[in-house]
């Protein structure tokens, strides 16, 4: 059995920017022969963004950048991490000549993958329609911040545009505050990615059985909104609107961050059943507590949070977050220490599941990735490359996949069809 | 009648909650047959937990259950037992896909590891869902959700810096953990069609988040970047507004404007007000990570004068990304959502006809749909039992009896 389970497969990459391509990742990751199509009039934005701390870029036209500093484009850890596995071809598909590269490989593709605004591919003959005409079974997953019909199709939003929109910020912060606070990370871009690669996947299980492609349309907005079933019934049952509740539970009692030893050091404590409490208060020294009124059942200590918190705040910190949990556990009682990413890099637990993994790269050297959380015990896939330099696969593909002559290659390269 | 992407696809779960259940429902609901085992008399802790109609709890109208258990089977049955186990592992044999979130070991100690259950039917995919997963130093220890957000460092992204940090809300990792889950089954799939045989799924709720979610960061700390992830919308080196939330009229709104032109256009909009001609207010980027709440306060009173509705409408009309934060009324009374028919609606006597949450997807040929409520407990005891396993309804009966099922 190889080890990666779906090649074989061959998807055709539009994605840029965050959701697209992590979608696509997770496929390459599998196995999948993903291609990503960028040109120099048209690359990714992640190129530049982020971590490589381009601030001087942002706002540029993606020629100048070509132009004026072509080595940059190549140094962005994040996009490396983003679009690993993939190769990469540079065509101008605004280009009747790069549209038609562009469907040839899809002749010979499973899957198109894009997160373009609504339209973009249709106006250059590269939608569903135009592809089906062509590859009947081609299967096409278009992922965007509203959708494809519906009166605010077009809009276009960032990440934490989507997490507002999808109802998901009204629901996170401290209930002591008026402003909810929501995540500052791009959760929404993470879970359309996800739940793309998961339509993509069913999708491929129906045409290997049935010989019939379809098109899937993804919601952004709808994909987040799709996890808030608990605060969503609420409203539907009962008109109720949820405000954030920090870290209250409204089962367990304790349940939060408790402050340790040390600057910026928190330990999480979950407990939830009666006999999770009694070895609670025993392991930490306070078996009182089981008979202070206040605290001597569930309900008693959901009504009394405040004080309860106030206790077990005094008890954590005098130890470290990896001493409180230890203690914890050993009574079976959940605990576990507020991580930030130094401390994840050297937890003994990730390193042997493999959960960080260093990745060459030609330009800018050993990179650190997240590895892969689909663990699959017999076809596990891996990390085969880090992201593709600009066209550093267009004689692969153009002339070994597509047949292209060397003067015919030579030629759309230098009238910038290939670019 | 429309056949279903999963069509013909046989799936028993045997977990409770929210992680195994969603996850089966995520197959369920596009058209995968689930049998959802639970144990007799108790049934799955999500109908314990609500949201109930009127307050008033009862095990067959508690709304996370409900969500998160459409269009199964539902059956009672003591798995602690030998006949139990038994009566699972005849339903294992039959199956393409086993999805549980029970702790490790626990399938173990009922003779049903994946060893064991591979012996019974080799093209069986066995989906374990866990806080930890299978392997390493923490497997055994006990987390709830909070717990995997600390560990999975997902909460070094939610909350203020100053302040302590935040769980994500609402058991969102369980649902993390759910749709990797899915996913990785539809590859282990996948690549039954080629082999012909199943395999073992890990899935651990704690590296969904170091991954998928926060595992960047990593990337991004071994780089040389040492910044805290609170500070700042990730990681900092934005400019105002990377990520601010103003009160208006009505509720608040989301600003978020990476490109110049879409903050001109803006204070455009606003009638470009004297402060803007302050050196101060025009480096965006100390704005953003020096002073924003005195940004935010000369915004304010602008947004204040004016409800969401309306400013959705005039930043979209000029394409600036600003948006409203939606409350759930907002969600389910939106006209957007309404068109694409996101929200979808079905009934059962305990509760009524109630709107439930959509799917992230629309298939152009084998659509998402919800053909069926959730179960209520046992509601295909003899659907299976008696139409599937062969047992007759006097057989039914003892296994009732003997606390079975």
């Amino acid at each position: 059995m190889s080890r990666y389970p779906l090649e074989g497969y061959r998807v055709v990459d539009f994605g840029s920017a965050w959701a697209g391509p992590q979608m696509a990742h997770i496929i390459a990751d599998m196995g999948a022969e993903v291609i990503k199509v960028e040109s120099r009039a048209r690359i990714d934005y992640g190129r530049i963004g982020g971590a490589a701390s381009s601030k001087d870029l942002l706002n540029k036209s993606p020629e100048s950048i070509v132009a004026a500093a072509p080595e940059r484009l190549e140094l962005n850890p994040v996009f490396h991490l983003l679009n690993r596995g993939k190769l990469g071809i540079t065509v101008d598909f605004t280009k009747p000549e790069g549209a038609e590269l562009v469907r040839q490989l899809v002749k010979k593709s499973d899957v198109v993958a894009d997160n373009f605004t609504p339209g973009v591919l249709d106006k250059y003959e590269l939608g569903y329609e135009s592809l089906a005409k062509i590859k009947p079974d081609i299967i096409v997953v278009s992922l965007c911040f509203a959708g494809h019909t519906g009166p605010l199709k077009g809009t276009r939003g960032y990440a934490p545009i989507i997490t507002a929109l999808s109802g998901f910020d009204s629901v996170v912060g401290y209930p002591d505050e008026r402003i909810p606070c929501g995540p500052r990370f791009a959760y929404g871009d993470h879970v359309a990615a996800m739940h793309g690669a998961l339509a993509m996947l069913m999708a491929l299980i129906h045409r290997n059985r049935t010989g019939e492609g379809q098109y899937i349309d993804i919601s952004e907005w709808e994909a987040t909104t799709s996890l808030l079933g608990e605060p969503l019934m609420e409203y539907v049952m009962n008109e109720r609107i949820p405000v954030p509740r920090g870290n209250r539970d409204p089962i367990m009692s304790p349940h939060g961050y408790y402050p340790c030893k040390g600057e910026g050091q928190w330990v999480s404590i979950a407990v939830k059943t009666e006999e999770e409490w009694r070895a609670f208060c025993e392991v930490t020294g306070n078996s009182g507590w089981t008979d202070d009124e206040r605290f001597w059942d569930r309900y008693s200590r959901l009504l009394n949070q405040d004080a309860l918190d106030e206790l077990v705040g005094r008890w954590t910190v005098n130890y470290t977050p990896h001493e409180v949990t230890e203690i914890l556990q050993k009574a079976d009682v959940a605990a576990a220490p507020f991580m930030i990413a130094k401390a994840q890099y050297d937890d003994p637990h990730f390193r042997e599941r493999g959960i960080f993994v260093k990745v060459d790269h030609p330009k800018s050297g050993t990179e650190t990735f997240y590895g892969i959380p689909w663990k699959l015990g017999e076809t596990p896939g891996g990390i085969r490359r880090s992201g593709p330099m600009l066209g550093q696969d267009n004689e692969y593909v153009f002339k070994g996949l597509l047949g292209l002559s060397g003067d015919e290659f030579n030629r759309l390269v230098e009238e910038k069809i290939i670019f | 009648m429309v056949k279903q992407a999963l069509a013909g696809l046989k799936v028993v779960e045997f977990g409770s909650f929210i992680s195994a259940p969603y996850c089966t429902k995520l197959m369920a609901d596009m058209g995968a047959e689930v049998i959802k085992v639970e144990q007799p008399g108790k049934g799955d802790e999500s109908r314990d937990y609500g949201p109930f109609p009127d307050d008033i709890p009862h095990p067959e109208r508690s709304g996370l259950y409900l969500y998160l258990n459409t269009n199964k089977l539902g059956i009672t049955l003591k798995v602690e037992t030998a006949t139990g186990v038994a009566i699972l592992k005849e339903l294992l044999k039959e199956a393409d896909v086993f999805v549980e979130n029970n702790p490790p070991g626990f399938m173990q100690r009922l003779g049903m590891d994946y060893v064991k259950l591979k012996e019974l039917n080799p093209r069986l995919i066995v989906t374990s869902i866990t806080p930890y997963g299978q392997t390493g130093p923490y497997k055994d220890y006990k987390a709830y959700a909070i717990n995997c957000c600390a560990f999975g460092g997902v909460s070094q992204s939610i909350g203020h810096h100053w302040r302590e940090p935040l769980t994500a809300p609402i058991s969102q990792g369980h649902y993390q953990a759910a749709v990797s889950g899915a996913g990785a089954t539809m590859v282990a799939l996948l690549a039954r069609d080629s082999t012909g045989r199943g395999q073992h799924i890990d899935i651990s709720e704690a590296d969904v988040w170091a991954t998928y979610h926060v595992g960047f960061g990593i990337t991004i700390y071994a780089f040389g970047v040492r910044e805290h992830l609170r500070k700042g919308y990730i990681g900092g080196g934005w400019t105002y507004p990377a990520r601010r939330v103003i009160p208006c009229k009505d509720g608040y709104m989301v600003l978020c404007a990476p490109q110049l032109k879409q903050w001109l256009k803006f204070l455009e909009l606003m009638g470009t007000p004297e402060w803007t001609q302050n050196p101060r207010y025009r480096d965006r980027h100390a704005m953003e990570d020096d002073y924003p709440e005195e940004v935010d306060s000369l915004l304010t009173p602008w947004f204040l004068e004016r409800t969401k509705k309306e400013l959705f409408e005039l930043f979209e009309k000029n394409a600036i990304p600003f948006a409203p934060l939606y409350n759930m009324a907002d969600e389910v009374n939106d006209e957007h959502l309404r068109e694409r028919k996101f929200f979808a609606t079905v009934g059962r006597d305990e509760v009524g006809r109630l709107k439930y949450p959509g799917a992230a997807y629309k298939f152009s040929r084998t659509p998402w749909s919800l053909k069926h409520p959730a179960p209520t407990l046992g509601e295909h005891n003899e659907e299976i039992y008696c139409g599937r396993l062969g047992y007759s309804s006097e057989d039914l009966v003892h296994l009732r009896r003997a606390g079975v099922i």
